[in-house]
């Protein structure tokens, strides 16, 4: 497991070494304040000292923004011929997928986490409840890395950039929907209730709810962590076949 | 040093590589000839444990790539086809991340075996420079540098003169040459000439499978007062 590093190094670093990181960067910022303090998102008119405002429009923002960071995972590799440099140097698949996912995981972290003006904002404006804040902080960078999971998966599938983000999105666009009404409501009239009920249960929406209301529950955790894990899992499989 | 029994390798309904068998000591300068889709790549790629062989076994000193295939690209330097790196690191950033790879971790470390790899390809005028900027020759050489890196027993070079000018495939020549004293190198090429030159062994392939396996001599007496091009047609006819 020790040649993670190298290639979390490299990947994490790679994002610097193109305009890519900073165009991501200053999109992500622009786009979601501009969406807090829209109409939409009626950040001052909502008169709470909170983020709760400004962290609603992550789910779908990211439905965006995650493929824009994971479709160059490994189609880019496989483009460009670098796959069969890596796959022969002494590293194991897992490694390579593990070192490469982490990266795009801090990628977005540091995305996130820079949306700090945000937070002080709301703290010279007002009092926040600086322990629901963090627990929206850790919610959003735990679906992050589930959004990632998905995107990192379909691009293993292939090696053009537009098809894996395209991919991408629907991957991520079906997990989104899964949480709403009206979408589970047309899933309960096909499906016995049951299946729908646990269908509904894989969206992203319904498991990052609790977050931005200051509650860690296991469950949300461990589902953000096991899709991670499976999409990893799926990531290792699809490469190595 | 490597050893090869068998390798079969299919496609589809296409058998790219159909039972290839054999044997590369220290000292050898295997040169891998055959028409463009005669299975060479194919056959380095599972060498090298990026493709998994449908049967046969692939051994580097002793390790079989299949149950123990990060053993084998320790001992390995692969050039792969075209020399792929990473276009928007620099030269030193590039090699920096292969020695990191390789094992040398520490700063000290990494920079020795990246200044020697860096004076024995000749790449010290572009060394800050990143490799999208260079030219096709420079890019080669840094391939090479990569897989010569850890000073490994076995080289396996896809085409390592693909592209290069006469100057420039003379001196990846000379190099390949003064290297081989202690290593175990298998060259692919279409360049007839260039076993002549280099290679004191020949592999012929066709069709996925050796057509001819001797040194560059035995291969000319095959047909006295012919050029090897002509020995190479002969050989090779039923592939087009």
């Amino acid at each position: 497991m020790r040649q993670i590093t190298p290639i979390f190094k490299r990947e994490f670093l790679g994002y610097f070494r193109s305009p890519v990181a900073y165009v991501f960067l200053i999109a992500f910022l622009v786009i979601s304040v501009s969406l807090a303090f829209s109409r939409y998102g009626g950040f001052f008119r909502a008169g709470v000292a909170g983020m709760e405002s400004y962290f609603t429009f992550f789910p779908w923002l990211f439905m965006f923004i995650v493929p824009a960071v994971g479709m160059r995972l490994w189609s880019e590799e496989k483009r460009s011929g670098t796959v069969e440099l890596l796959f022969t140097l002494p590293i194991t698949t897992l490694e390579a997928v593990l070192g490469k996912f982490l990266a795009g995981w801090a990628f977005l972290g540091l995305a996130i986490l820079l949306s700090f003006p945000m937070a002080l904002t709301v703290g010279y404006l007002g009092s926040p409840d600086w322990g629901v804040v963090a627990t929206t902080y850790f919610g959003a960078i735990l679906m992050a890395g589930s959004y990632l999971g998905v995107c990192a998966l379909m691009s293993a599938l292939t090696k053009n950039q537009v098809i894996s983000f395209v991919l991408s999105l629907g991957g991520c666009a079906i997990l989104l929907f899964l949480g709403f009404s009206s979408f589970t409501d047309t899933l309960e009239g096909i499906l016995p209730i049951a299946a729908a009920d646990a269908l509904a249960n894989f969206s992203f929406i319904t498991h990052f709810d609790a977050f931005t209301k200051g509650i860690i529950d296991p469950k949300d955790v461990l589902f953000f962590l096991s899709l991670m894990g499976f999409t990893l899992f799926l990531n290792v499989v699809a490469l190595e076949r | 040093m490597i050893e090869v029994k068998g390798l079969v390798k299919t496609y589809g309904s296409k058998r790219a590589v159909d039972g290839v068998t054999f044997s590369v000591k220290r000292g050898d300068i295997l040169g891998f000839l055959g028409p463009n889709g005669a299975g060479k790549s194919t056959t380095m790629k599972m060498i090298t444990g990026y493709l998994r062989p449908d049967a046969g076994t692939a051994t580097v000193d002793g390790i079989n790539v299949a149950t123990d295939p990060v053993a084998v690209k320790q001992k390995l330097g692969y050039l792969p086809e075209s020399a792929p790196a990473y276009p928007e690191m620099t030269v030193e950033e590039f090699l920096g991340f292969i020695a990191d790879v390789r094992g040398f971790r520490t700063a000290a470390a990494n920079r020795t075996q990246v200044d020697r790899a860096v004076a024995l390809t000749h790449l010290e005028p572009v060394r800050k420079q990143t490799i999208e900027t260079l030219s096709k020759g420079f890019k080669q050489r840094v391939g090479f540098a990569q897989a010569l890196l850890h000073d490994p027993a076995a080289l396996v070079l896809d085409e390592p003169t693909d592209g290069l000018d006469p100057n420039q495939k003379n001196e990846v020549r000379s190099l390949i040459k003064s290297m081989a004293t202690a290593k175990a190198v298998i060259l692919s090429t279409h360049i007839l000439e260039e076993v002549d030159a280099i290679c004191n062994r020949v592999i012929i392939i066709s069709r996925g499978r050796v057509v001819a396996d001797e040194t560059p001599a035995q291969l000319r007496a095959r047909q006295p007062g012919a050029r090897i091009d002509e020995i190479f047609r002969t050989l090779t006819h039923g592939d087009i």
